[in-house]
């Protein structure tokens, strides 16, 4: 479980995060939603420790990540894959490359057991024989599967994911969704995605938080985020015209 | 005001360099991966740099043996050729003009590499993976352009003489036994010391310049281009300031 106590983060004279609590669940798929600006992404930064909370801490299973140095840090980083929006992935390496870079970095295995690992994963991922193409040769949806076999590699215990279906076409967006899903079930990790896309959010999530201006102002599942109740979350999730129709439980 | 905010400025680079040459002089999480990494930057930096090295050292030698012969008029002896070109070679046109040359073509390159891989995540990626990012990316450059700067200053210092020698005979200005003879009046080692001790100096300042404009770049395209504008021109503008502190430490 992951847990944010009282995490407050400024830019100057602008207050991101006010005082953010909130908890992932271990083998859920746990999402934050918010609106652009939100703070979602500042949240995940403090999270994973790219950017120091003002006030607060988080922890991991109880481990308080905010108050350890660099050093024993680190040990639990190595806990951590990572997602990103843009997949983030080493565009000097091979995907086999990049799915076996940090055991490489941290595993202490020989060459033939990193390949053999970094084999299994993208055979997860569906990608067994990309291994040998650069990132800039492989799609967009599979450059995203190269970064979930990436963050899997060294078997985490936490994932996250920052708008994990951007720029990806709605099957391919669905596939990335079934594929988060499954993953944490079998790592049993605690999966934490950022995402506006509220067709992930009906597909993908167990649990919702919704941020917004800094502060979590609801938090729930599925069925109480179609119940509304909040005006700001319901601005948020029936702006489109689909989700108005699905919430009148009308034809699309 | 004005002088107050820019020297409060200057101070805030000086120390985020600092900052940034502390992380990356920290000991690399693998020997193996660190050793891989130096031979490519050895490669990148010195290997893909001794045409260009070569190409204007030629030139030079060729051009200062001319200008030289030109200027002596017939009054002062041939052999000033020799010795002009040896020394003009030796004391300031390796030593100097050669680092800023590969402040051109090597910082602008390690600039735009690190500022893409800022701008497309991969060095938080880095981060949350719990790789020491500044220590992976920029020490095995430092160290590099320590090693390999020295060896294309050599290698200018031997072309330009010896293009030198070669016009001089070639056009009838000098013939090669007064061209030798200056090569070899009043030559000093230590003008030689001296002048690797200045490349030793530049080839940090040239990487670890560049690549700390790339490390703090943030935006998109356009940022990584102006960070690699800026990590050539103060790259040019340090090596300028410490080659006349230098010059007069080690002359006096």
């Amino acid at each position: 479980m992951i847990e944010l106590h009282n995490i407050s983060k400024s830019f100057g004279e602008h207050d991101v995060l006010k005082d953010i609590q909130a908890s992932f669940e271990r083998g859920k798929v746990n999402f934050v939603i918010g609106r652009s600006g939100s703070g979602k992404s500042v949240m995940t930064k403090c999270t994973v420790g790219l950017i120091e909370p003002d006030q607060g801490h988080v922890s991991y299973d109880g481990r308080n990540f905010t108050a350890l140095s660099r050093r024993d840090r680190k040990e639990i980083r190595q806990e951590i894959g990572m997602l990103f929006q843009g997949s983030a992935l080493f565009d000097s390496m091979t995907v086999q490359e990049n799915v076996s870079f940090p055991l490489k970095m941290f595993s202490g295995m020989t060459d033939a057991e990193i390949d053999r690992r970094a084999s299994e994963c993208l055979e997860r991922v569906e990608l067994a024989d990309a291994g040998s193409r650069f990132p800039a040769e492989c799609s967009g949806g599979m450059q995203k599967r190269v970064g979930i076999a990436r963050a899997i590699a060294m078997n985490p215990k936490y994932l996250f994911c920052d708008e994990p279906n951007s720029g990806l076409d709605p099957q391919t967006a669905i596939v990335i969704d079934q594929l988060i899903m499954e993953i944490t079930r079998e790592y049993n990790m605690t999966t934490v995605v950022i995402s506006h896309d509220m067709n992930s959010v009906m597909e993908a999530s167990d649990t919702i938080h919704f941020v917004h201006e800094g502060r979590i102002l609801w938090r729930g599942d599925r069925g109480g985020l179609l119940a509304g109740g909040v005006p700001e979350l319901e601005d948020f999730v029936f702006a489109s015209e689909l989700m108005r129709r699905i919430r009148k439980g009308g034809q699309v | 005001m004005k002088a107050y905010l820019r020297a409060m400025r200057w101070l805030f680079h000086i120390g985020r360099y600092m900052q940034l040459l502390s992380a990356s002089f920290r000991r690399p999480e693998k020997g193996r991966v660190f050793r891989s990494l130096l031979i490519r930057e050895l490669d990148a930096i010195g290997t893909q740099s001794i045409g260009i090295v070569a190409l204007l050292s030629l030139f030079m030698g060729a051009v200062i043996c001319l200008q030289t012969a030109h200027q002596i008029g017939g009054w002062i002896p041939v052999y000033t050729i020799g010795f002009t070109v040896r020394q003009t070679m030796i004391l300031e046109f390796s030593p100097t003009l050669i680092p800023v040359i590969l402040a051109g073509k090597v910082g602008s390159n390690i600039a735009s590499q690190i500022g893409t891989m800022r701008v497309t995540e991969q060095i938080d990626a880095l981060e949350i993976m719990g790789v020491n990012s500044a220590g992976y990316l920029i020490l095995p450059k430092i160290i590099a352009g320590l090693c390999i700067v020295p060896f294309l200053v050599i290698l200018s210092m031997v072309m330009g003489v010896g293009a030198g020698a070669w016009v001089g005979v070639a056009t009838g200005v000098s013939s090669l036994a007064d061209f030798e003879y200056g090569m070899q009046v009043d030559f000093h080692v230590f003008d030689v010391i001296y002048a690797l001790t200045k490349t030793v100096a530049f080839g940090f300042i040239l990487t670890s310049v560049s690549a700390y404009h790339g490390y703090y770049a943030a935006g998109g395209a356009l940022e990584v281009g102006r960070s690699s504008t800026r990590a050539v021109v103060w790259s040019v503008v340090i090596i300028m300031v410490t080659n006349l502190i230098l010059t007069q430490m080690l002359l006096n």
